[in-house]
């Protein structure tokens, strides 16, 4: 028997829907009579316990402690879990907060690791993670030579959210002893958008760094507009100030929630771009680089400049 | 007062590659090198700051890498680093994030520095792993994807916001000194000078062993398996000159929006 655990996680007392996701990625190499146990630190953890009550997981464990990210408090908890249980896979979503404490755990307790993985399996009673490289050109499979304890940080989107009932045991836990380094002052919300709404486009022509300068974007608002799109773009484009960030798709950005046709122009297709736009069912990919893995989930492809395209575009409309 | 930034010399693909014989990476031939972005941003905000304080504040860039990472540390330092650190040894060339880890914590404990920047992750495995298993084996504080920081040098706190999903940020303090992990867009990076460019020429880069910072192995946290090109996706590809891929596009276009 083993001990599998996920770390699901809330933000402000809502509950993070990806945590469902990494549920999915490790039931997948549930077996026989492993144990499932997901663990959630929060004000009021009782309150997420219907979340994450679905198929498959055997025990919510509650940690009563906070609502506020505190990294710290994370890793103990892994470190306290790890300790008790020596699970042979301690996975949480590969969301920013992750980031924040998982290689920190991972590293203090001498783990296996891999972040962001998009697969994962058993091959030979040997776990093998699945992840991207080489801007998603390449997928390296990855294993975890003696160790006794994995940990994983699970893409989104690539797992479907778990589902199915389930009726796991509560068990509450005392939050562990931490030193906590980190204090929560308040939120930033995004900036107003200034009309600009990716997310309620039907049609969106988005621009990447294949633009090349700033005196070119003018053009693509302009042709955007004569289509009867919404000028869209990649994350170094509003970091440059060339539109403002409340054109931007992605992680870190809009997700085109309501878009049916999608023109990436000059757009290389990084995993948090795509987390914007890879659900769109019409994705046109325009890139001089025929690998570009824009291509891969585009269904309609031209491999060429950019500038050129629009040019030509520009008279048809 | 001193700021320590990691900084890594990242491969980019050539449009065409091949897998080395071994399937357990690309064929080094079709491999470019380069400056990971994330890291102009974490060079440019510890040279802020330095320039904010005066004199006495020192910004060192470390790399761990073999020759091909000299342009990473030349790059920083042309930018305004005062001196840089490139360990090696071929005992790492499989090294992963945890293991590099190992080895920077090894540098901040001869270095003290009093604030360590890290790139929020490499463009190329995109790993987001380094900087913060680096704070887990310091046992430093530390946070992630940091896209602002008032930070004032040799402070006891600062103050960042960290970029969450969609666009929302989180304020947040941190005892430091501390590891932090800096986004894209924290800053505008400048680029180097003529003058910047020369100068770093003669800034001194210190190359050590492993064995220069009693280290004798350092492990990984994994390893590569396998590494293969994915499935080609089903997108179906326009041909023909520019004017006839547009007309083809404009066409589909107008299908799909009903026009
Ligand atoms: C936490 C986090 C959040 C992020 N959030 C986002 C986000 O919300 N949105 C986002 O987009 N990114 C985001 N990023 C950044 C992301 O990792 C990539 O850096 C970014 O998406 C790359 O943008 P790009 O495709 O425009 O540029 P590149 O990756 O540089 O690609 C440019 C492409 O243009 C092609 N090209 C060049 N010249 C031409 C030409 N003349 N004609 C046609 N094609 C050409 C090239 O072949 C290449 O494929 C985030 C990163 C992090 C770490
Ligand atoms: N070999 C290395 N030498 C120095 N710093 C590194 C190295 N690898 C990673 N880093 C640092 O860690 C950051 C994130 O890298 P990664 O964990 O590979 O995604 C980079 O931006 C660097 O600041």
């Amino acid at each position: 028997m083993a001990n599998l655990i996920v770390i699901a996680e809330q933000r402000d007392g809502e509950f993070r829907e990806t945590s469902l996701e990494a549920v999915t990625a490790i039931r997948g190499i549930k077996q026989g009579d492993d144990k499932l146990s997901v663990a959630i630190i929060a004000a009021d953890p009782q309150k997420h316990v219907p979340a994450l009550s679905v198929e498959g997981v055997d025990e919510v464990i509650a940690v009563k402690a906070t609502d506020d990210f505190q990294p710290d408090l994370l890793e103990a908890l892994i470190g306290a879990l790890v300790k008790d249980r020596a699970p042979s896979v301690v996975a949480v979503a590969h969301g920013v907060d992750a980031w924040s404490f998982a290689p920190t755990a991972a590293a203090r307790l001498d783990c296996g690791l891999a972040t962001d993985i998009m697969g994962l399996k058993l091959d030979d009673g040997d776990l093998v993670a699945t992840r991207a490289g080489y801007a998603e050109k390449v997928l390296v499979d990855i294993d975890f030579p003696g160790k006794e304890t994995v940990l994983l940080t699970v893409r989104t989107n690539a797992f479907e959210p778990a589902s199915g009932s389930g009726s796991p045991e509560v068990t509450e836990m005392a939050p562990p002893e931490a030193d906590v380094a980190t204090t929560h002052e308040g939120w930033k919300p995004p900036a107003d958008a200034g009309g600009i709404d990716i997310g309620g486009s039907e049609f969106i022509l988005s621009i990447g760094r294949g633009v090349g300068d700033e005196s070119n974007v003018e053009q693509y608002l302009e042709l955007a507009e004569s289509m009867g799109a919404t000028l869209g773009c990649s994350r170094p484009i509003a970091d440059n100030g060339w539109l403002p960030k409340a054109r931007q798709v992605g992680q870190s950005g809009q997700l085109a929630a309501n878009c049916k046709l999608y023109i990436a122009m000059g757009v290389s297709g990084s995993v948090q771009h795509q987390w914007g736009m890879k659900h769109v069912e019409n994705i046109v990919a325009v890139n001089t680089d025929p690998e570009a893995s824009i291509f891969s989930i585009a269904r309609y492809g031209i491999v060429g400049d950019m500038a050129e395209i629009a040019e030509e575009l520009e008279n048809l409309f | 007062m001193k700021i320590l930034v990691t900084v890594k010399q990242v491969a980019f693909l050539d449009d065409e590659f091949e897998m080395r014989d071994d399937d357990r990476g690309v064929d080094e031939d079709f491999l470019e090198k380069d400056l990971n972005e994330f890291d102009h941003y974490s060079v440019e905000e510890a040279l802020l700051i330095k320039e904010a304080a005066g004199d006495d504040a020192e910004v060192v860039v470390v790399t761990v890498g073999d020759e091909d990472a000299d342009d990473a540390l030349r790059t920083a330092l042309a930018k305004g680093a005062d001196r840089g650190i490139r360990v090696w040894d071929d005992a790492l060339a499989e090294a992963d994030g945890v293991a590099i880890a190992k080895v920077l914590a090894k540098v901040v404990e001869r270095e003290k520095p009093d604030m360590v920047f890290t790139g929020a992750q490499s463009a190329d495995f995109g790993s987001a792993v380094t900087g913060m298993a680096l704070a887990g084996l310091l046992g430093w504080p530390h946070a992630a994807v940091v896209c602002n920081l008032e930070y004032s040098a040799g402070a006891n706190t600062a103050t960042l916001r960290r970029e969450l999903e969609g666009g929302l940020e989180e304020v947040m303090s941190v005892r430091c000194p501390a590891v932090l992990s800096i986004q894209l867009g924290i800053n505008e990076p400048r680029y180097a000078s003529l003058r910047g460019i020369k100068q770093a020429k003669q800034k001194p880069v210190d190359e050590l062993s492993l064995d220069d910072l009693d280290l004798d192995s350092v492990g990984s946290a994994s390893r590569v398996r396998r590494m293969y090109a994915p499935e080609k996706g089903q997108a179906e590809l326009i041909a023909g000159s520019a004017a006839e891929q547009a007309k083809r596009l404009a066409e589909i276009i107008k299908e799909l929006r009903g026009m």
